[in-house]
Order: structure tokens, then sequence, then C-alpha cells
């Protein structure tokens, strides 16, 4: 190309790959910490903008127009879709984008794939083995977070699906793309060998997520965004460009982290995680619940949001713990409201977050900061557990496995283990629910029919209104 | 296998040891950026869905790079856009 003279492009345009993988650590490290975070986040764009105009200049582009169409289509939807989106469907977004970038590294794989055994060039091994590995992950990193997507935002049953044989038919799949992939390698022309395994890997992204509940989505979002880095990493492997290696790694690993941070915080194996269909109504914890309840007839209380706000507004400290049913219900403005009135009448307002609480890491936390509510507020689980004895109500809106007293004290519970926001300690507790049903893991919660406990039964934002209105003119009587 | 797997696998393994090291300890608070920020990154896809989309090698490799183009910058530009309004909620 007539731009470089002197063949000086190539160098730079390595140099400048280099300095975008720079920014993206430094852009990474940024984001851990909340002074810095936004400023992170803009390094990183920086440096993709970076690496994106020298790959424009590369020599063996001789065509902008599709490229340019691409883009623009491509900034356009994203921009849109970035604005609009509600912070209550933040984790259907993630699931979404981590689809597009797994989507987009297999077509690379895909591409390239095609490029070479169409301009009669023998593929190379090495092309081939990467591209393979490229389409399986890209594939299930597309439809599983298609998936994810379908559940969160209900176009699908949220609750696992499960049939007989079913980890022997996702294996056995597994298995023929791994003799499929073997094939191809021996036979690079053979194009229909090619299809089948692209088809097998969508195929086995859409099973793989199939069994797994609402409950444990946060684990399978970040596990489906460390796959969006490594199908990045295998495209990078068969362009043989270092920067996608690099780039797709620390997302690979950032996604891996998180997921770990989840596990740990549901105490549970990844592989119980993926492989278990928990809540699925698997016997064992079926039968143990139903068991329970034959047995005794449990009883338990409940209160009118008027009695509620009398127990609030003249509570010295309250420690509010949101769930997904305050996502659900988009209650997080009406939370705000309600701290802010018990905050004028001199209660100690906190926050109790749980690791796994919502529908992705972190969201209770995104959704309490677009009611601005200042993130000093907020306290994690270990922080926060030791206050619940000295709080005089803790009030539950839309939690419900996270606050379960069984996983702590009764080791027959599916979720024994699990560690938990321990507001049964505190002198009483009011919940807020829609209804007696048990959550979205199909377990019973002891909570429910302590003494202590107060149900509070509406969804989310009216009981939360109305506990406003009435804690309002507690004020003025 | 071929030396270019490995030189790649060096490069990797690398890499993932620097993304544990740098991510290390992120407060809950920042769980959901961090993991919108960095699926942004993982659109740096983009460029190899651009090397492909330009080259013209043929009609349907053409039109494979420029589906790859769109859905990488969408995953780009969404990702980045969404996690700077995300973190500038943050702010207060």
């Amino acid at each position: 190309m007539a731009l470089d003279i002197g063949g000086w492009l190539a160098p730079v345009e390595q140099l400048t790959y280099l300095l975008a993988a720079s920014l993206f650590i430094i852009g990474l490290k940024f984001l851990g910490s909340p002074a810095t975070a936004r400023k992170g986040n803009s390094l990183a764009s920086v440096g993709m903008l970076l690496a994106i105009v020298v790959t424009l200049l590369d020599q063996g582009i001789v065509d902008y127009t599709t490229i340019f169409i691409g883009i623009l289509i491509g900034s356009a939807v994203g921009a849109i879709a970035a604005q609009k989106v509600e912070m209550t469907e933040m984790p259907q977004m993630v699931g979404l984008l981590n689809g597009f970038g797994g989507a987009a590294s297999a077509l690379v794989a895909i591409g390239e794939y095609w490029r070479l055994s169409h301009a009669g060039m023998a593929v190379p091994m090495n092309v081939l083995v990467t591209a393979v590995l490229g389409v399986l992950i890209g594939g299930v990193t597309l439809t599983g977070s298609l998936m994810a997507f379908g559940k969160l935002q209900g176009v699908i049953s949220g609750s696992p699906v499960t049939y007989p044989l079913q980890q022997p038919i996702n294996l056995s799949l597994l298995v023929g793309f791994v003799v499929g992939g073997i094939y191809l390698i021996a036979n690079p022309n053979d194009l229909n060998i090619f299809f089948d395994i692209s088809a097998i890997s969508l195929i086995l992204g859409v099973l793989f997520v199939l069994p797994i509940g609402g409950a444990d989505t946060p684990v399978v979002i970040s596990l489906l965004n460390s796959f969006s880095g490594l199908a990045a990493s295998a495209a990078g492997f068969v362009l043989g460009n270092d920067m996608l290696i690099i780039a797709g790694a620390l997302v690979g690993a950032s996604g891996l982290i998180l997921t770990q941070i989840m596990c740990k915080a549901m105490n549970r194996s990844l592989s119980n995680v993926l492989f278990g269909a928990f809540g699925g109504g698997n016997t064992a914890s079926g039968a143990a619940a139903a068991g329970k309840t034959d047995g005794v007839q449990k009883s338990h209380r409940s209160v009118d949001a008027e009695e509620g706000a009398m127990m609030l507004g003249y509570a010295r400290s309250v420690i509010v713990v949101p769930g997904y049913g305050m996502a659900v219900a988009q209650a997080q403005h009406a939370v705000r409201e309600l701290a802010d009135q018990l905050e004028k009448n001199g209660v100690d307002v906190k926050y109790a977050i749980h690791p796994v609480a919502g529908r992705m890491p972190g969201h209770m936390n995104v959704l309490l900061a677009e009611a601005n509510v200042p993130y000093s507020q907020l306290y994690d689980m270990d922080d926060i557990n030791p206050e619940f004895e000295r709080a005089d109500v803790a009030l539950v809106i839309g939690a419900n496995d996270v606050v379960n007293p069984d996983a702590r004290d009764n080791s027959g519970s599916p979720i024994y283990g699990m560690p938990i926001l321990e507001v049964d300690r505190a002198k009483s507790t009011i919940v807020i629910k829609r209804s007696m049903n048990p959550g979205f893991a199909g377990i019973d919660n002891e909570l429910f029919y302590k003494d202590k406990t107060m149900m509070l039964f509406g969804s989310a934002k009216d009981v939360v209104t109305d506990l406003v209105a009435h804690v309002k003119e507690l004020v003025t009587a | 296998m071929s030396e270019s797997i490995i030189a790649g696998l060096v490069v990797f393994v690398l890499a993932s040891f620097i993304g544990f090291e740098v991510i290390n300890k992120v407060p809950p608070t920042l769980h959901t950026p961090l993991m919108s920020g960095a699926n942004a990154i993982s659109g740096i896809a983009v460029v190899g869905a651009i090397l492909i989309a330009g080259t013209q090698s043929s009609q349907v490799a053409t039109t494979i790079g420029l589906f790859a183009v769109i859905l990488a910058t969408v995953n780009v530009v969404g990702g980045f856009l969404v996690t700077d309004r995300m973190l500038q909620m943050f702010k207060k």
C-alpha cells in the first residue's frame, strides 16, 4: 500500500498494539478501585481506539467500505443500547454483549479459515487447531449468553430445565465436536465438517445454560464473560496477533476471578453450579422440604404497611437487605426515598449487600447507585453481619435464599453452608415479598416462620412507597 | 505443534497471570462495571474482524467479516459506554 513508505508501518502497528495492551492492563487495574474506575474505563477505551485506528492502516486492507459500514452500524446500535438500557436490565445487557463478543471472535476464526481455504492455500495446522477452538468457545459463548439473556428477560423460563441423560448427551456432543475437530484438522478443506462442528458448538451453548437456574445466573454471566475473553484469545491465535491474545487473556482472568467470587459466596463448586441443576426439584431437597412442611403446619405473622412504618420509624437502626425482587419491581428509588425519610426521623440506615444478590455480580450496587445511595452506606456481608444483632429492624426487600437461616442451621438444607446475611439476629425482621411462595431455588425459608419476622406482602415498589407515606405521617402526627 | 502456537501460549499464560494479579482484589461495588468494562475489552476481536472484512479475498469472507465487525463494535462501543454510565453514578 502506498501509505507504507519504507516499511515503517508494520513496526508502528506492532508497537501501537503493545501500547493498547498496556492501556488495557492499566485500565483494568484502575477499574478495581472506586476512585479511579472511570478513568480506567476511559484508558481502556483509548487503547481500543488506538488498536482500531492502527489496524485500519494495515497494508492488507484494500476495501474500507465494508469496514466502515460495519463500524457505523455497530457503533450506532451499541451507543443507543448503552443509553437506553435500564439499570435493572443490566444483567441482560452484559449477557448480550458477552454473546456478541464471543460471536465476533468465532466469526473471525471462521472468516480466516474461509479466506485461507478459498485462496487455495493449505490451511496451516496452527490456524486449524485454534480456529476449531475459537469456534467452540465463541459458539458456546454466543448461544449460552443468548440463553442467559432469554432467562433474565423472561422470554424463556428461568427455572432449571432437566431431562434424562442430560449430562451424557452434552458429553457426547462435546466428544462429537472433538472428533469432528480432529477430522477437520486431517481434512482441512472439508467445509461440511466445519459447518457441523460450528452447529455443535451452538447447540452446546444452549444445552449448557438450560439446566442452570435463575439464582445461579451471577455465576453463569461471569463464566460467559470469561469465555468471551478466551474466544478473543483464540481468534488471536488464529491470526497470530499477540494483542488479541493478551486482551482476551486479561478478560478471561477477570471473568474467572468473578466466577470464583460468586461460587465462594454460595459455598458451591463451579461444577455443582453448572451441572447440579440447582433448585430443579432434585429429589433429595424436594423430599426434605416436603417432609418438614407435612409434619408441622408452620405459621407466619404478617403486618400491613402502617404497622411496618411504625416499626421502622421508631427504630434506632435499620438495615436494608435488597434482593432480586427489588430489581424486578424497580423499587430502588422508592427504597432510597424510604431511607431518606427514616434518616429524617433520626434512624440510622445501612444497606447489606450479599455478593450473589440479584442476577449478576454487583447487581444491587448498581441499582442503589442509580438511586443515588452513596456507596459508603453499602456494606459487604462480612462487615454487616456483626451489626445485625444491634439493629432494631432488618428490612428484607425481595431477597430470599441469601437470608435463609437454614443455610447456617439445617445441615439437611440444599443450601446448607452458603454464607448468608444474618437478618434473623436483628431484633425484628420485616420481609417484603409477593407471597409465601418459595424463591427461585424452590427452597423453603425458615426466616418467614420465625416469631421475630413480620411478612409484608405486595410488590416491592408499592409496599415501599406505602411505607414512605406512612413514615411521613409519623413525623407530622 | 508449531512454533507460533507455543509463542502464542507464552503470551497467553503470562497475560493471564497479569490479569489475575491486576484484578485480584475488586470491591463488590465494582463487580458489574469490571465485568462490563472487561467485556468491552473482549471486543478487541474487532481488530481481527476489520482485517477479514477489508482484505476482499472472497465475498463470503467479506460478509463474515462484516458481521464480525458489527458484533464486535456493538460489544466495544456498548460495553465502554454502559460502563461509563454506571461509573458516573458511582461517583457520588
